[in-house]
C-alpha cells in the first residue's frame, strides 16, 4: 500500500481515509452484486434446487435445456420485438415530441410534464391501469368497440395480439423519457448554428434535416442505449398485463427467468438463463461502447 | 425557435395546426388511460360498464374510503416508505463515502476500483437474481426489510458513486490543499465542504433511488414472505388477486398508490427530470 502514499509522501491521512470511505460500498457492492454474478455461472453447471449445497453437476446441460425451451425462444424473440418497436416507433415519436415543445410557448412545460408523467409510474401501476384498459368486459377498448357495434376484443387472453398490447403500453410509459433526454440536449444546443443556417437561407426542413438532427445524434444513441437496456430488464409491468402468458406468448427473458426458474426453484436453470442475459447485456455494452463511443 | 414567426406571419398556418393536432392525439393517448382511471374508482361497477371514459353520474366516495380507512393501505405505503427511505439514505452514505475517495484522493488501483464498480452498470439485477436470494437466505435476512434494502443499495451504488464523483470533481482541489494546510482532515474536509456543496446532486441522486425503490417489485417479491412486510406493489398485486374483476376498487386502489408518486413529482420535478435524464447532460 505503499503507493497510496506516494503523490504526498507524508499524508497520511488519505490512506485512512481510502481505508475507511471505501469498504461500505465496496463491501456491498461485491457482496449482492458481484459475487451473485460469479455464483449464477458456478450455480448453472448443477441441477439444484437450492437446499443443501449443490452436489449434481451437469455441465452445461442447463444451457442446452433453456435453449430448447419454445418459451426462451419466444421470450428472445419478445425482447428484439421490443427493441425494434422502441427504435422505430418510440423514438421518432419522442424526436418530434421534443423538437415541438423544446420551443418556448404557453403550455409546452405543462404538456412536457404530462408526457413524462407516465414514466415515474410503478410499472406494476401501469400494468394493472391497461389490464383495466384492456379489459374484454370493462376496459376502455371495449367501450370503443361497443360504440362502434363491433365486438370487443380480448388482446391480453389471446397468443396473436398479447405481445401487440404490451408493446403499446411500452410505448406509452417510456416515450417521455426519451422526450426529455431530446428536450435536455436542445435546449443545451448552439443557437447560432440554427440561426446561421436560416440567415444562409435554408428552409425549416433542411435546417432540421442537416443541422440539428446532426447535433442529435449522440443523444439518439443514448435513447437507443436506453431502449436496448430498458427492453433486456423488462419485468414488472409484463407481471400484471399478462404473466407471460397466454401460452407463453408475451415473456421477456426476465419473465422467463422468473417463471420457469425462480418459481421453480430451478436454481441451475435459473441461472444459466441469468448468465445468458448477463452475456448478452456485457456483449451489447462493449459493442455499443465500441461502435458508438470510439470518438468521445 | 425564430422561425415561427416566419411562419405566423401568413395568417393561417397550417404547419401549426398538425403540430396542435400531433399534440391533442398525444394528450389523449397519454391523458385517457390516467382520467379513466382515477375516476373509474368513483363509480359502481355497473356504472364502470356502462360508462368508462365521462364523469360518474352518482360519486361513490366509499370506493376510495374504504380503501383509505384500511389498515392495509396505511401498512403497505408505511412499508414502502420505510424501505425507500432506508434504502436512499444507506446508498447516499456509502455511495458519498466512495465518491470522494475516488474525486479528490488519488491513489494506486484507484481507477480499477472505479471500473469495478461501473460494471454494476452493465447488467440487470435479474440476471444474478437466484444467487442474489441463496446469498441472502444464507445470511438470514430473508423476509426482513434488510434483505430487500442491502441489495437495493448495492445495484444503486454504480449509478449514484458515477454521478456524485462528477460533481465532486469539480470542487476545486485547491479548495482542499488550503483546508490541509489548515489542519482539516479529510473527514471533516468531506463532512463540512464537500457534502454541504453537494446538495443539489444529493438531492437529484436521492429522489431517482427513491423513486426505483418506492417502485420496485422485483427484489421486495423474492425476499418477502409475510403479507405485513409488503410494500404497496406486491400489497396491489396480492388485492388484484382478491378482486379479480371488481375493477372499479381496483382503480381507486391504483389511484391511491400512484398519488404519492404524483405528488413527488410535482414537487421535486427538476430533480427526476434532472436525475432520470442525467446521462444525457454530459452528452
Amino acid at each position: 500500500m505503499s503507493a497510496l502514499t506516494a503523490h504526498r509522501p507524508f499524508d497520511s491521512g488519505k490512506l485512512a481515509t481510502a481505508l475507511l470511505f471505501l469498504p461500505p460500498a465496496l463491501l456491498l457492492f461485491t457482496l449482492f452484486v458481484m459475487m451473485p454474478v460469479v455464483e449464477a455461472a458456478w450455480y448453472s453447471g448443477f441441477n439444484w434446487n437450492g437446499f443443501g449445497s449443490p452436489k449434481n453437476w451437469i455441465g452445461f446441460d442447463n444451457y442446452r435445456f433453456v435453449f430448447d425451451n419454445r418459451a426462451f425462444g419466444l421470450a428472445f424473440r419478445n425482447n428484439i420485438l421490443i427493441i425494434v418497436v422502441s427504435l422505430s416507433i418510440q423514438l421518432p415519436l419522442a424526436l418530434s415530441l421534443a423538437l415541438i415543445l423544446a420551443e418556448k410557448f404557453r403550455g409546452a412545460v405543462a404538456l412536457r410534464m404530462l408526457f413524462f408523467m407516465p414514466y415515474i409510474l410503478a410499472e406494476i401501476a401501469t400494468g394493472l391501469i391497461f389490464s383495466f384498459v384492456y379489459d374484454g368486459d370493462y376496459g376502455l377498448l371495449a367501450a370503443i368497440f361497443r360504440a362502434f357495434g363491433a365486438q370487443a376484443p380480448h388482446l391480453l387472453a389471446s397468443p396473436q395480439t398479447s405481445m401487440l398490447a404490451i408493446l403499446i403500453v411500452i410505448v406509452w410509459k417510456y416515450f417521455g423519457f426519451h422526450m426529455m433526454l431530446f428536450i435536455a440536449t436542445l435546449q443545451g444546443m448552439d443557437r447560432n448554428l440554427v440561426e446561421a443556417g436560416q440567415i444562409d437561407g435554408a428552409t425549416r426542413w433542411q435546417n432540421l434535416r442537416y443541422i440539428v438532427i446532426p447535433l442529435l445524434y449522440p443523444t439518439i444513441r443514448l435513447s437507443a442505449f436506453f431502449a436496448i437496456v430498458g427492453s433486456l430488464q423488462l419485468f414488472d409491468l409484463i407481471m400484471p398485463l399478462t404473466r407471460g402468458g397466454p401460452a407463453d406468448s408475451s415473456h421477456t427473458m426476465v419473465s422467463f427467468l422468473y417463471t420457469f426458474g425462480v418459481m421453480r426453484m430451478r436454481v441451475g436453470f435459473g441461472s444459466a438463463v441469468g448468465v445468458i442475459l448477463f452475456c448478452v447485456c456485457v456483449t451489447f455494452a462493449f459493442t455499443y461502447k465500441r461502435w458508438f463511443m470510439r470518438d468521445e | 425557435m425564430s422561425d415561427q414567426a416566419t411562419f405566423s406571419d401568413r395568417g393561417f398556418d397550417l404547419a401549426a395546426l398538425y403540430k396542435m393536432l400531433f399534440l391533442a392525439v398525444v394528450v389523449v393517448f397519454v391523458a385517457t388511460p390516467l382520467l379513466a382511471t382515477v375516476l373509474g374508482g368513483f363509480k359502481s361497477l355497473g356504472e364502470l360498464r356502462t360508462n368508462p371514459f365521462g364523469l360518474p353520474q352518482v360519486w361513490e366516495w366509499e370506493n376510495y374510503g374504504g380503501i383509505l380507512w384500511s389498515k392495509r393501505y396505511w401498512q403497505l405505503l408505511g412499508n414502502s416508505l420505510i424501505i425507500s427511505t432506508m434504502t436512499v439514505v444507506l446508498t447516499l452514505i456509502a455511495a458519498s463515502m466512495a465518491a470522494f475517495v475516488f474525486a479528490q484522493i488519488k491513489f494506486f488501483g484507484s481507477a480499477m476500483l472505479m471500473s469495478y464498480i461501473t460494471m454494476g452498470l452493465l447488467f440487470p439485477a435479474a440476471t444474478a437474481i437466484l444467487p442474489l436470494f441463496i446469498k441472502v437466505r444464507d445470511l438470514e435476512l430473508l423476509d426482513s426489510y434488510f434483505g430487500v434494502v442491502l441489495p437495493q443499495v448495492a445495484f444503486a451504488l454504480a449509478m449514484s458513486i458515477l454521478l456524485l464523483r462528477r460533481f465532486f470533481k469539480d470542487i476545486p482541489y485547491e479548495l482542499l490543499e488550503a483546508a490541509r494546510i489548515d489542519g482539516c482532515s479529510y473527514i471533516e474536509f468531506f463532512r463540512y465542504v464537500t457534502l454541504p456543496l453537494s446538495r443539489p446532486i444529493l438531492a437529484t441522486v436521492g429522489t431517482i433511488v427513491f423513486v426505483n425503490s418506492w417502485n420496485s417489485y422485483l427484489i421486495p417479491l423474492i425476499m418477502l414472505n409475510s403479507d405485513d412486510l409488503y410494500p404497496w406493489p406486491l400489497g396491489i398485486m396480492v388485492y388484484q388477486g382478491e378482486y379479480s374483476s371488481e375493477w372499479h376498487l381496483i382503480l381507486a386502489f391504483v389511484t391511491l398508490t400512484i398519488l404519492p408518486t404524483i405528488i413527488l413529482f410535482l414537487f421535486a420535478q427538476k430533480h427526476i427530470v434532472a436525475g432520470l435524464t442525467a446521462g444525457a447532460v454530459k452528452g
